[in-house]
């Protein structure tokens, strides 16, 4: 398998560099723009990145579980209702919103923000994120 | 799919309790979220229907220390074990990394250990992963029953445990009894089976 500076799951990997490429996005790109807290996770529910504001005490491992639980639920939802999937997962909060957005076949992003950014706002962020990450495997 | 993180030298591993319905998978989570409660900093996470029965999945995350100069981080899952509730189930069983089968001693619950293991086999071939190399660790419980007949360990090893060979214990989940020697030895197989990504 992969040099000693590596991590590693069974189905694909990523070295130091990219993770640490990958905190530098999360926090460029979505941490400066507003957002309170993310999450990269993998679809069993482990998270792989996470950065927040530094105002945030969520339980993270259990929202990565639940997350990465949901998602499935809503993914196999819509197979039975004959879709490939339903793009836009977003629930709103009277101050919190939490806004789901699938990288690829296994890495599920999650953010987590507030009245000071917009939901198109949010997209717009979250849409060049996935794709700087997608990046890493092209 | 354990996830090992070089960087901040964490890994994170799936656990997860099977088996069928009412057999004390959940009971197994909430002793061992009792007896841990200092080690354990958030509460359990129960999706569960109004009658108390597991609708999707109980999560307890327990974080063991350090093996090998890694922080381990075991993720604690249990299933719905009701029958109708499959496809949660086996969302539930993506990227596991070890499993502990809880069955029923009663002996009227024999039937339905069979069909939660043979459930259990199929779930997993659809991950492509094989019952027979997963770290796996079967549990009878409810020993401490005295109302209801129980079957014989002998008949539980040779019904469930003759081809797969696992280690088992006979417990009780109510009492505590063999609840944490079985969740020493799943968590010993399954970091064992790690450890040619952990050096
Ligand atoms: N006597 C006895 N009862 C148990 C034991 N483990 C679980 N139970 C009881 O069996 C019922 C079902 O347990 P639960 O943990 O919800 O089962 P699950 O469906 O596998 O999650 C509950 O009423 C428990 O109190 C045990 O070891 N001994
Ligand atoms: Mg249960």
């Amino acid at each position: 398998m992969g040099s000693d500076d590596s991590y590693e799951f069974t189905d694909y990997s990523l070295d130091q560099e990219q993770l640490e490429y990958i905190e530098e996005v999360l926090d460029d790109d979505l941490i400066q723009a507003g957002v309170h807290s993310v999450l990269l996770i993998d679809m069993a529910g482990n998270i792989i990145a996470q950065k927040d504001n530094g105002h945030c005490d969520h339980d993270v491992y259990s929202l990565a579980a639940l997350a990465s639980a949901n998602f499935a639920a809503v993914d196999t939802m819509a197979k039975i209702v004959g879709e490939e999937e339903f793009s836009l997962l977003f629930h709103k909060g009277e101050n919190e919103n939490i806004h789901f957005s699938k990288v690829h076949s296994e890495f599920l992003l999650i953010t987590i923000f507030g009245k000071d950014v917009t939901l198109g706002l949010l997209r717009l962020k979250v849409n060049e994120v996935v794709e700087k990450i997608r990046g890493l495997w092209e | 799919m354990a996830f090992v993180n070089m960087k901040t030298k964490e890994v994170q591993a799936k656990i997860v309790f099977y088996g069928p319905g009412r057999g004390g998978k959940t009971t197994n989570l909430e002793y061992v979220y009792s007896k841990f409660r200092e080690r354990i900093k958030t509460d359990m996470v129960s999706i569960k229907t109004h009658g108390d029965r597991t609708l999707f999945f109980d999560f307890l995350p327990f974080d063991i220390g350090k093996i090998m100069g890694y922080d381990v981080k075991i993720q604690l899952y249990t299933v719905p074990g009701q029958v109708k509730y499959n496809a949660t189930r086996k969302l539930v069983l993506k990227g596991v990394d070890g499993m502990v089968f809880v069955a029923d001693s009663q002996r009227d619950k024999r039937e339905k250990n069979h069909e939660s293991l043979k459930n259990l086999q199929e779930n997993l071939a659809a991950y492509k992963k094989s019952i027979f190399k997963i770290p796996l660790v079967l549990q009878y419980n409810k020993r401490d029953l005295k109302e209801t007949p129980l079957m014989p360990i002998e008949m539980m090893e040779k019904d469930l445990n003759k081809q797969l060979k696992a280690p088992s214990f006979p417990a009780s989940a109510i009492t505590g009894e063999n609840v944490v020697p079985t969740l020493k030895k799943i968590i010993s197989l399954t970091m064992a089976s790690l450890q040619n990504v952990m050096k």
